[in-house]
């Protein structure tokens, strides 16, 4: 386990060493500006200085993104088993949902920040929240429909009712198609939470950090910043692979 | 040779089918699967039905099982309408996949139909259990699916289809995708497991052999449309002294070979020529468009 767990991990970790170190030699040889590049060095320094305040701000983005996932997520999997259970909702919902993926929904946050107060947190956790939305119910929809003609069959030889399928086949199957949502919908969440910040509104978040210290022209600052929007998205991601895995810890998979 | 030998017989026939007749119709063409069927299978008889791909066989079990419903003439299961049976659960079905659930443990899997049947919980484990014994699988109650072989997985399907003591056991090639050896020993199993529960079995299988093995009487059925051709009586397993006999006891024999060229000729046709030019396609397609 420990070792399978270090063979995969060393090569992506010398990768980026290798990458940060190329980048600190390439801004010092060639004397790149800060406003240009800044060196790895100098936004590890920024990091470090400001890092109470930069985790002060991880929390209100985190807690928006997360709050939009929450609610973007259960909203998803009720829709999806309403459409997979009735047929006229998935006409009706299921294209319009497949539309709203296409589009860039951060482009929404300022249109929201202008219905709401200008100290609200809602329309960020909106705008969130229909990121999440739209990947957990694509996928839980398209596992909760599937079921094989086989099962079909068999549940139908036992006189099985629509709701005893969705309990006893079509929910348990679509639980792999629910953390794959869930995975893309972690990580989408909290690039929403940064990015609408970034149209003013509320300035208490990484994204407002980032802009406010772009304009003051403190580009190590700004990338520190940065950083910590990376970490906390890297932090979504790895709970969400962490419950799969969890949650899926008894199933046997196929290939083994 | 008798078919009405074997298990005391209760007066109901297993089945009663009475001048069945099935189209697939949709797309502007209709292709007739099944005209004209009567048969009649004795409670604790073993009946296989054989013929060419697309000889309506697999349909027929659907209809016997109302996972289809007949276009004319009338299904009686136990004594029952088709969908009576059906609903009443009076039949266990083995498709040729498994069909398991991959996410539920052997024995859970077992337990499916009891569960969904509102037996509790200890009932239906103790239930499970005997029937994975009976399979010889008691040891991988506790595994899941995908970590058994498909032989094994074909036995599980097969204790989960005698789950509720069901009196017919409808069979659509449950061999079919099995090894020559697995399916000699999943033969034998089933003709065991048949004696035990009594359970009269309508079994649809390609291979002369398997049907010769297992059966009182095989079915032999012509294509396009799909049509009782011929029955063979077999009976096979019954020894003139009542007592049975399994496995090389039979495949060795010459009454063995004598029933396998009893029911290839009968799959030939009357006229000696083999039934060949299948309509398999138009049939898929026609049911694809239902």
């Amino acid at each position: 386990m420990l070792r399978r767990a270090v063979v995969s991990l060393a090569p992506p970790i010398i990768f980026g060493v290798a990458v940060i170190l190329l980048w600190q030699l390439f801004v010092t040889a060639r004397h790149i500006k800060s406003f240009v590049l800044p060196a790895p060095s100098a936004i590890w320094t920024a990091f470090r200085t400001d890092h109470s305040r930069i985790l002060t701000a991880a929390e209100h983005t985190g807690l928006n993104a997360l709050v939009g996932l929450v609610v973007g997520t259960l909203l998803a999997v009720l829709v999806a088993a309403f459409a997979a259970r009735l047929k006229i909702a998935d006409a009706m919902v299921t294209p319009l949902i497949a539309a709203l993926a296409a589009m860039p929904i951060v482009a929404l946050a300022p249109l929201l920040n202008d219905m709401y107060s200008s100290t609200s947190t809602l329309p960020r956790r909106i705008v969130v929240a229909i990121s999440a939305f739209v990947p957990v119910f694509m996928n839980v929809l398209r596992g909760l429909k599937r079921l094989s003609p086989v099962h079909a069959e068999l549940m139908a030889s036992y006189a099985a009712s629509g709701t005893a399928v969705l309990r006893t086949i079509r929910i348990p199957g679509a639980l792999p198609y629910f953390f794959t949502g869930l995975r893309i919908a972690a990580s989408l969440s909290v690039i929403a939470a940064v990015v609408t910040e970034y149209f003013g509104g509320l300035q208490d978040g990484l994204g407002s950090r980032i802009t406010s210290a772009v304009s003051a022209t403190n580009y190590p600052g700004a990338w520190a910043s940065v950083l910590g929007a990376v970490l906390l998205g890297l932090l979504f991601y790895v709970v969400a692979v962490v419950t799969e895995r969890l949650a899926m810890s008894r199933r046997v998979d196929a290939s083994q | 040779m008798s078919t009405e030998a074997g298990a005391p017989t209760p007066a109901q026939p297993a089945v009663v089918l009475t001048e069945i007749g099935k189209t697939f119709s949709g797309r502007g063409r209709s292709v007739e699967a099944l005209t004209d069927i009567d048969l009649t299978v004795a409670a604790g008889e073993f009946v296989s039905l054989i013929g060419p791909s697309g000889c309506g066989k697999s349909t027929l079990l659907r209809v016997i099982a109302d996972l289809l419903p007949p276009t004319s003439g009338t299904v009686l299961v136990n004594g029952k309408t088709a969908r009576q049976a059906r609903l009443g659960r009076e039949y266990g079905f083995a498709f040729q996949q498994a069909g398991l659930l991959d996410w539920r443990t052997v024995l859970a899997n077992v337990e499916l139909p009891l569960e969904l049947h509102g037996m509790d919980r200890a009932e239906r484990r103790r239930r499970a259990l005997e029937l994975l014994d009976m399979v010889g699988l008691a040891d991988f109650a506790k595994q899941r699916p995908p970590q058994l072989s498909g032989g094994m997985q074909q036995r599980v399907a097969i204790a989960r289809a005698l789950a509720e003591q069901p009196a017919l056991l409808l069979m659509d090639e449950p061999f079919g995708a099995l090894d020559e050896m697995t399916r000699e020993r999943m033969q034998d199993e089933l003709v065991r497991i048949a004696a035990e529960t009594s359970a009269a079995v309508v079994f649809v299988t390609h291979s002369i052999p398997e049907a010769a093995y297992l059966s009182d009487r095989v079915v032999v059925m012509s294509q396009r449309p799909g049509r009782i051709a011929q029955i063979v009586r077999v009976g096979l397993r019954q020894r003139a002294d009542g007592t049975s006999r399994t496995g090389a006891d039979i495949r060795e024999a010459p009454e063995f070979f004598a029933a396998i060229t009893q029911v290839r000729e009968a799959l030939r046709g009357r006229d000696g020529m083999p039934q060949t030019g299948s309509d398999d396609d138009q049939i898929s397609i026609a049911k694809r468009a239902l």
